[in-house]
């Protein structure tokens, strides 16, 4: 059934009315969450089954990849343009990625999505109806799978997967006396943020810290729900 | 909604200057810096749109056309954003004048007329000082598209708002673009109080009038000496006998 876009806020006022016939999936959660992995294997799961997929992800867009690059080399960067560099990011790839596969009848799975915006600015203590509101021209999902897990399974599999970088490190926000000291610090308040998040927007919490085949079994569940009776696949 | 409502606490100054292309305004803006400088003033000019941060993007996003009006606005915010943290709130505090060609009334009339909702973009710059003061070059479409049609044998495809697909024609499309921002700024006068200027006087009889305005603003201001200014006094103490 196609669906009448939803925003969050004034969403885009210039385009010609169009409905979805597709759904928006959103994986969020902190790093070394499991997202990458499970969107992997949920896009396989769909594929197989005969839905067409596509994947979007954060900071991912054409037009801004190198800005973002740029900016992040430099450190310097106040929390604004910050916020503003990766709101153009996301701008692009919904008008030129999600929509246009939304309108065509594919599932498109987001690798994070505008609360991971609201998360890190909150945690750097901006106002957070700003930060909602640029965001008001971004679609409302389907639904939101919140893959949580708790600061121990993050140090571990952050040290593990080669190590800890400055921005995941929040190091702008000069949290700790050393690297390690600012990621707990800051990775712990964001895990603080997306708790609260979750509670607003009402997204699936998903135990993260558990087996990888488990996770993606309650993930493939409740795409089933909101896919509807799938058509029975013809046998070879 | 309050926006700008707040009154920044620096020991500097913000002059800006507001107005249609061919209003007049660059050129008024560019005689009030060099007033204000013979007078002693430590001055700090910025210029819309000119952060090196996304300039790159900018100019790729337009050249190839893949910019909406959504990304478009984000852009210039961002180069915004930039400039104020880089190049608007330092002199600022530094005590200096800063003068600001364009502000983000400029992105609340292009952007709102590329399709934008009005209440988003005021939002989005919400995080913007107030100016001490606000020039809007007031001049009627006509006199201000015969100033740039006259002037320059060519214009940019955005400048002329050929984005928006008014019309086929390069200098109708400019025409009507530039009617609908003006729209904008009038709607504009009065929710943020900008002093308006009759830009159809000439040049000479508005700068008197800026500089009236602007020496009535800076009447509570302590005046940051130059390097000039410095380099003067030492050269006469050279020659105290004591």
């Amino acid at each position: 059934m196609p669906n009448e876009p939803k925003y969050f806020g004034e969403g885009l006022p210039y385009l010609k009315p169009f409905s979805l016939k597709g759904k928006l999936i959103v994986l969020e959660g902190t790093d070394c969450s499991g997202r990458s992995t499970q969107i992997a294997l949920l896009k396989n799961w769909l594929e197989v089954r005969g839905y067409a997929v596509v994947e979007t992800g954060w900071a991912r867009s054409n037009l801004m990849h190198k800005s973002i690059e740029l900016a992040k080399s430099g450190n310097m960067m106040d929390r604004m343009t910050f916020s503003l560099l990766y709101a153009t990011d996301f701008a692009d790839r919904l008008e030129n990625q999600i929509i246009p596969a939304l309108k065509s009848g594919h599932i498109v799975i987001a690798d994070r999505y505008v609360y991971t915006a609201f998360a890190r600015d909150s945690v750097r203590e901006a106002d957070p109806h700003w930060i909602r509101n640029v965001f008001g021209f971004a679609l409302v999902p389907d639904f939101v799978l919140y893959l949580k897990i708790d600061m121990d399974t993050l140090i571990q599999r952050g040290l593990e997967s080669g190590g800890i970088n400055y921005w995941e490190a929040g190091m702008d926000l000069h949290m700790g006396q050393d690297l390690f000291d600012s990621f707990v610090n800051y990775q712990s308040s964001l895990i603080a943020e997306y708790d609260k998040l979750a509670k607003e927007f009402n997204f699936e919490v998903i135990d993260g810290t558990k087996m990888v085949d488990e996770i993606q079994d309650h993930i493939r569940n409740k795409v089933k729900e909101i896919l509807g009776k799938p058509k029975a696949l013809p046998k070879l | 909604m309050p926006i700008f409502d707040k009154k920044h606490a620096f020991p500097g100054k913000l002059i800006i200057v507001e107005g249609i292309d061919g209003s007049g305004k660059s050129t008024q803006i560019a005689l009030l810096k060099k007033w204000l400088e013979s007078q002693g003033f430590s001055v700090f000019f910025t210029e819309w749109n000119s952060s090196e941060l996304v300039k790159e993007t900018t100019r790729e996003g337009k050249k190839r056309n893949i910019l909406t009006p959504t990304t478009f606005s984000l852009l210039h915010a961002t180069d915004f954003a930039d400039r104020l943290n880089y190049q608007i709130i330092p002199p600022l505090k530094a005590g200096m004048i800063v003068l600001a060609d364009r502000y983000a009334y400029t992105a609340f009339a292009r952007d709102v007329v590329r399709g934008v909702h009005p209440a988003w973009v005021r939002n989005l710059y919400n995080f913007a000082i107030k100016p001490d003061i606000s020039f809007y070059f007031d001049v009627p479409i006509h006199v201000a598209c015969d100033r740039i049609l006259s002037n320059r044998t060519q214009i940019k495809f955005h400048e002329a708002g050929m984005d928006l697909g008014l019309s086929l024609d390069t200098k109708e499309s400019f025409k009507l673009f530039q009617t609908k921002i003006f729209g904008e700024y009038k709607k504009m006068q009065t929710e943020f109080a900008l002093t308006t200027v009759d830009a159809t006087l000439e040049i000479h009889d508005d700068q008197e009038i800026v500089r009236a305005a602007v020496k009535e603003a800076l009447k509570d201001y302590s005046k940051k000496r130059t390097i000039y200014a410095k380099r003067a006094k030492v050269f006469w103490r050279r020659f105290t006998v004591s």
